[in-house]
């Protein structure tokens, strides 16, 4: 017994002495003798809140719903982008990292530049929509005195073609275009529409479903023979069964 | 003042593909190794996790194991007469972050140089008579094919790679790749299994008399262990590769296929989160004595070592130098100094073919699933009637079909409103693509420095980047659309485009992460920052490792041969440098 004991001390302290030198020290995080592991230490995607709006106004929440159900409308083919909630999507994105520009390279001076050398304005994307919806509704005002949500939805069409096409010049500020603030609205309304379910759009994966998108399946070793034969199973989204 | 740290037998600044491949064969070799990392640990079962990794928005869209501009941007223009300004998000290319680097989030296409690459002046010279480069800094790299073939075998092997041989030891192997240079052994994988999309590709060139083979993967066709003992699973094709990192151990990664052994050794450490401002030099500016870096705490370090080797991405590697006087500055007027001299790129063009009734399953995918022509690559066709050099490689490699990025509509198509999803629809299964990755040959004005006016949240300027497409590459890659035209006809599809290169170099829209030169090799002290070795001509004690060695960018994808050239410098450090420190070649 006492034996028994002894070792599994022996054991113990070999096992301590081969614990591995992990430490954040002064150095930073310093590794050496083994390959650190712990638990959970990865970061799963939190899904979104659907309820309430976390950076738009209610009237911006009403403009940018017209836009994404204009840019995505609702057909036959799928609902449209407020259904599917691109909004939501749009909110959540600007009141997070995507929204401060964390990322983003945002050290002066900021000068106008060449289309080849990207955006070079000073505002961060979340910036980006309050001047550009403000300057949408107050576009829609001055031309058919409403707001854009209140405009029938040939108008708003119109407008956003006058945008995308160059022809409507939104008044904003230098370094910030209108192209720019649409095509803006046009990828993150995608994005939305696109991605998984958990970040507000996506309901119920109907894009994923319109085009024949498995969505987050992980393994098609099954089907990588069947040439020319569409794949039978529908799509699952990263916290959903199948759809 | 930097609190100074006991010395080191060798200093590694950064630790991805040849961060690793230099600690382990450094290590392997007895000596004490620290590598200092400016990103996070990443490691497969903590964050590549197969239960979140398939998701478009967060990996590919926000660029989550990219490097933020934020932490280093770089500015661009076309030319001298334009003002650089930032890329204030990174998009033409987009530089890795982190333990494994790029290596984490690469499509795998694996590929080794061509013997002509090599020796590309005295090869072209010979064929076509020097004059043909006027215009053109193309030189020789220092080393022979024969001397680097080893390298290749070892980095193929380290990797798995999943391939056919074309040409093993002089022999032409049907069902390979007839135009590359002579192996000494096979793939040690067989090929991947392939989709509809690159079978129909390659039956349908190859009944117009071209030589299609399989793509060569670091996605791996089945499970496999390494040399090292470490193991890889087989690829599930899951279209969530280039841009990811794999949940599946299949993508061979410095995860993958070395870390699980170097981080146990004893002689190794390594220290992440922080990142290296500088090499010092002593005060002669003829040896490198330490480097000086920065924790996560904004505390600062000197950390000595007798070898400094610069394994950062190729662009920091030129930039590294800058900031720490190793070599002189290229001047495109004089062309006087070697350090930023070379600079090239990638020049593209691709063909998408709308069809009828029929089905890819684009999703289907992976990074290297395909199958590639290399019968108008580099000089394996005669330029002799042509008014260019260089060629590239025509692939069609199915990668993905993520739908925020990849939803490809025929020509004419709506963006948006109604209309836009029935040419969605349409194109999304029904469409299948090929593309040319064109060479990309070295001009006087293309060429890196720092930036006199933006600087990185250190302080420190950042890297400027003059670059547009050469003349020479324009008629390169007209040619090549040429050929993706008249190869598409017999397709038979109900509608292709095919696009077209055009000058002014646009920094926003993702075209290659192959960005090469500007610390090249070579056999000539005045034209080129390292030699055959990859070891500074300046300071012997530095070696910079990457494709910033790479004289020129030829029609591939370049990670084989760095992974090549980076066990090639390591041969040498552990072979000849330390058994008698100073400088490998006399010039």
């Amino acid at each position: 017994m006492s034996e028994q004991r002894a070792l599994s001390r022996r054991r113990l302290l070999a096992s301590v002495a081969a614990l591995p030198i992990l430490a954040a020290t002064a150095d930073g995080a310093s590794i050496s003798g083994t390959m650190p592991w712990s638990p959970f230490a990865g970061e799963p995607p939190k899904p979104v809140n659907p309820l309430g709006w976390y950076f738009f106004t209610p009237d911006e929440v009403v403009t940018i719903e017209a836009v994404v159900n204009r840019l995505i409308p609702a057909d036959n083919l799928s609902p449209g982008g407020k259904a599917s909630g691109c909004a939501v999507y749009i909110d959540r994105q600007l009141a997070g990292a995507f929204g401060q520009a964390q990322r983003l390279y945002m050290k002066g001076p900021f000068m106008p530049g060449l289309p080849s050398q990207g955006y070079q304005g000073d505002l961060t994307p979340a910036g980006r929509y309050r001047l550009g919806l403000r300057a949408l509704n107050d576009y829609a005002h001055a031309t058919h005195k409403r707001g854009f949500a209140q405009l029938a939805p040939a108008q708003q069409d119109a407008v956003l073609a006058g945008m995308d096409g160059g022809k409507i010049a939104l008044r904003l500020k230098p370094g910030f275009s209108t192209k720019e603030f649409f095509e803006m609205m046009l990828q993150n309304s995608m994005e939305g529409f696109f991605a998984d379910p958990l970040y507000g759009g996506n309901r119920n994966m109907a894009s994923w479903k319109m085009i024949g998108f498995p969505g987050a399946r992980y393994d098609y070793r099954d089907h990588i023979d069947k040439h020319n034969v569409p794949y039978p199973r529908p799509p699952v989204s990263i916290y959903s069964a199948e759809g | 003042m930097a609190k100074l740290l006991p010395k080191r037998d060798a200093v590694i600044i950064g630790l991805g593909w040849t961060g690793a491949i230099l600690a382990q064969q450094l290590t392997e070799a007895g000596l004490n190794v620290v590598a200092i990392e400016r990103g996070p640990w990443r490691d497969t079962p903590t964050d590549f996790n197969v239960a979140y990794m398939q998701d478009e928005l967060r990996y590919a869209i926000r660029k989550e194991l990219f490097l933020k501009p934020s932490v280093e941007a770089m500015t661009m223009r076309n030319t001298v007469a334009q003002t650089a300004m930032p890329m204030r998000d990174y998009g033409s290319f987009l530089p890795g972050d982190g333990v494994g680097g790029a290596g984490v989030h690469w499509n795998g296409q694996t590929w080794r140089f061509w013997s002509s690459d090599f020796s590309i002046r005295s090869h072209l010279a010979q064929r076509y008579g020097a004059a043909r480069m006027n215009g053109l800094m193309l030189q020789d790299w220092g080393v022979t094919w024969n001397e680097i073939e080893p390298s290749f075998d070892k980095f193929e092997y380290l990797c798995g790679i999943s391939g056919k041989a074309g040409n093993l030891k002089g022999r032409v192997v049907p069902g390979g790749n007839p135009f590359e240079s002579a192996r000494s052994r096979d793939y040690p994988t067989p090929p991947m299994k392939m989709s509809y999309a690159p079978t129909l590709f390659a039956q349908m060139v190859k009944e117009q008399g071209y030589h299609p083979f399989p793509t060569p993967s670091a996605n791996l066709s089945t499970a496999y262990v390494n040399p090292l003992g470490v193991r890889m699973g087989q690829c599930t094709y899951c279209g969530f590769c280039e841009r990811f990192a794999c949940g599946n151990y299949s993508k061979a990664s410095a995860q993958t296929t070395i870390l699980p052994v170097l981080m146990k050794k004893p002689n190794f450490e390594l220290r992440t989160e922080c990142e290296v401002l500088k090499v010092n030099l002593a005060p002669d500016g003829k040896m490198a004595k330490s480097v000086t870096y920065i924790d996560a705490k904004g505390v600062e370090y000197e950390q000595p070592g007798d070898i400094v080797v610069i394994c950062a991405y190729a662009l920091m590697n030129v930039r590294m130098m800058l900031l720490s006087k190793i070599g002189a500055q290229y001047d495109p007027v004089t062309g006087q100094g070697t350090v930023g001299r070379n600079y090239c790129y990638q020049t593209g063009s691709g063909a998408r073919m709308f069809f009828e009734g029929k089905h890819f399953n684009p999703f289907i995918g992976a990074g290297t699933l395909g199958q590639t022509m290399d019968d108008f690559n580099g000089d394996a066709f005669d330029h002799g009637p042509l008014d260019f050099l260089g060629g590239g490689g025509i692939n069609c490699v199915v990668t993905n079909g993520r739908p925020i990025s990849n939803r490809p509509t025929a020509p004419g198509s709506p963006r948006w409103g109604a209309g836009w999803k029935k040419a969605t629809i349409e194109g999304y299964n029904s469409s299948m693509g090929f593309s040319a990755q064109g060479s990309s040959y070295p001009v006087r004005e293309n060429y890196l420095d720092l930036d006199p006016t933006y600087t990185d949240r250190h302080g420190r300027p950042l890297l400027r980047i003059t670059f547009d497409f050469p003349d020479n590459d324009i008629r390169m890659s007209h040619f090549m659309s040429d050929q993706l035209e008249k190869i598409s006809k017999p397709f038979g599809a109900k509608v292709t485009t095919v696009s077209r290169a055009k000058k002014g170099w646009d920094a926003v829209p993702y075209q290659s992460t192959h960005n090469t030169g500007g610390a090249i090799m070579g056999g000539d002290p005045k034209t080129s920052a390292v030699n055959k070795y990859l070891q500074s001509w300046d300071v012997p004690n530095v070696f910079v490792i990457g494709a910033s060695a790479f004289a020129h960018n030829a029609g591939m994808n370049p990670t084989g041969t760095v992974g090549a050239l980076a066990f090639w410098a390591a041969q040498a450090i552990t072979t000849k440098y330390i058994k008698s420190p100073g400088k490998l070649v006399r010039a």
